[in-house]
């Protein structure tokens, strides 16, 4: 078992059209950093500064926004689903 | 004929050409249209506008369309309304309702978003349109499509009002409810958007979408002689429709179209879901998502993708953002139908309501121009009035009985003389 990170596909360029990537991690942030580690180009796209997300990156943890829970901190453990997710416009 | 120059990232600058994408690939910032503004000037006038039909299209230069408009080409041109009654009961000087309820084909905003949209669909190859909807982008893409012979599949959150849910049906889309709130079928509609090859009309062609919105802004310029409202209150859901108001006044005053009178725009929110507002009150433009709670559904959007330039935009015109419980955006409907005639939904209660805690807490002068944007119609969400309205009173087809009526009418009337609503 591991943590799955569903990848979105403005990001694939980036994970060499992978859509889904397992990483071994206790928390958000480690699983991202992870992520980060594995792929050139991937950190400026996540992070704005070491701790500090993109303004428009969602991550959804087993499809809760990250932001009603712990943010980066918000424990994962294996078989957790982690989703980075694009704003939207309104409807 | 096209001043189009592109895509540009709002965040850090990167540039695409025109086509289905939406968020930037360098920083996942959202993608914004480019215009040849220079080539424009002395070419974009009041004139070349005013001898266009009166229709959203007579903008199209400043749209972003290659070829000849697909959709909406009745949409827009909606009333602007000097609002005397409502002035009177407000004790302000010039207040106008600018009425997207009456805007055709479904009666609300999207109209203007969804004609471009749907024109910019088939200009890039589309067979198939889709959303993620609270109900009136639903009914507009579904009508729009039936228009174009389209495919349409349209997804909704599972409580929406019954009037959003058959307004799309009888179009004939494929609608889905899902089980979850706004947000959750907005990030389903992501990953949607990911897999299948459609134009999801505010995913994928958001840039495109989100220009549309402008018209509303144009219109009012226009539609007002050619000058902007000092004030404009806007309600705010996803953040589309605000920043483009106030992009539209932009353009039109760096056009030389209209003189600057450096105009303040306003967002309003539902109390049960106002995280724009908590922003602007707090200062600071990082948006906390929250879980909605209110009848407005259509602007119950927890985790809006433009709300940071919902904020700049409030920001820097030196306006402000209310918020209005679900009780006062009743009362706010209600005030708006007898005084004005004009029945709107949740979203435009809440923006008179908010307009009103504006003015009377002085963020907006009384002696100024003010601009309520209403931007749907009533007829759609009746669940939301209908235990607040007296129900008709019900006699035999007898003039005693009709007499005996007006006799306890008339003592109902000595007894209570007409009356404002409790929040004015």
């Amino acid at each position: 078992m591991a943590i799955k990170i569903r990848i979105p596909t403005p990001l694939r360029a980036v994970t060499n059209g992978a859509d889904m990537v397992e990483v071994q991690a206790g928390t958000v942030d480690e699983a991202l950093k992870h992520l980060c580690g594995q792929f050139t180009g991937m950190e400026k796209r996540l992070y704005k500064q070491p701790g500090e997300l993109n303004r428009f990156v969602n991550i959804y943890v087993n499809d809760e926004d990250i932001r009603f829970l712990n943010n980066l901190q918000t424990p994962i453990k294996d078989g957790d689903d982690v989703s980075v997710v694009p704003a939207i416009a309104g409807g | 004929m096209s001043y189009v120059l592109g895509l540009k990232c709002r965040e850090c600058g990167e540039k695409y050409p025109q086509k289905g994408v939406h968020v930037c690939e360098v920083c996942f910032g959202p993608l914004e249209v480019q215009y040849d503004y220079a080539a424009m000037r002395g070419k974009v006038t009041r004139e070349s506008i005013e001898s266009k039909p009166r229709n959203l299209w007579r903008y199209r230069d400043l749209l972003p369309i290659d070829g000849e408009p697909k959709a909406g080409l009745y949409s827009g041109w909606t009333p602007l309304r000097r609002a005397h009654n409502l002035e009177k009961v407000l004790g302000v000087k010039e207040l106008y309702i600018k009425d997207d309820s009456a805007n055709y084909p479904t009666w609300s905003y999207k109209e203007r978003v969804v004609s471009v949209a749907i024109t910019k669909a088939i200009e890039l190859g589309y067979d198939t349109v889709g959303c993620a909807s609270t109900g009136n982008l639903a009914n507009s893409v579904a009508a729009h499509a039936a228009v174009a012979g389209l495919k349409a599949f349209v997804m909704i959150p599972h409580d929406l009002e019954q009037g959003k849910v058959l307004g799309s049906l009888i179009f004939g889309p494929t609608m889905v409810r899902i089980q979850g709130n706004y947000d959750d079928v907005n990030r389903l509609c992501s990953e949607i958007a990911d897999k299948y090859k459609w134009a999801i009309v505010n995913v994928n062609l958001r840039p495109f979408y989100t220009e549309g919105a402008k018209t509303f802004g144009f219109e009012v310029a226009e539609q007002l002689g050619w000058q902007l409202p000092k004030h404009t209150v806007c309600p705010t859901a996803g953040g589309t429709i605000l920043p483009k108001i106030y992009k539209a006044y932009q353009e039109f005053i760096d056009l030389g179209l209209v003189a600057d009178n450096q105009p303040k725009i306003y967002s309003a929110q539902a109390a049960g879901c106002n995280p724009v507002v908590e922003a602007i009150r707090a200062g600071h433009d990082l948006i906390k998502p929250q879980k909605p709670k209110t009848i407005a559904k259509s602007i119950a959007i927890g985790n809006p993708a433009d709300g940071f330039y919902v904020v700049q935009a409030v920001k820097q015109s030196g306006g402000w953002g209310e918020d209005a419980t679900d009780a006062e955006i009743v009362d706010a409907i209600k005030l708006l139908a007898r005084t004005e005639g004009t029945w709107t939904e949740p979203a435009g209660g809440t923006t008179l309501a908010a307009t009103i805690k504006l003015i009377n807490s002085g963020r907006i002068p009384r002696d100024e121009s003010i601009c309520v944007c209403i931007t749907g119609n009533g007829l759609k969400t009746v669940e939301v009035v209908v235990d607040q309205l007296e129900p008709p009173t019900s006699i035999p087809p007898k003039l005693d009985a009709f007499d005996a009526l007006m006799a306890t009418y008339k003592a109902q009337q000595a007894k209570a003389p007409a009356k404002v609503p409790a929040s004015v």
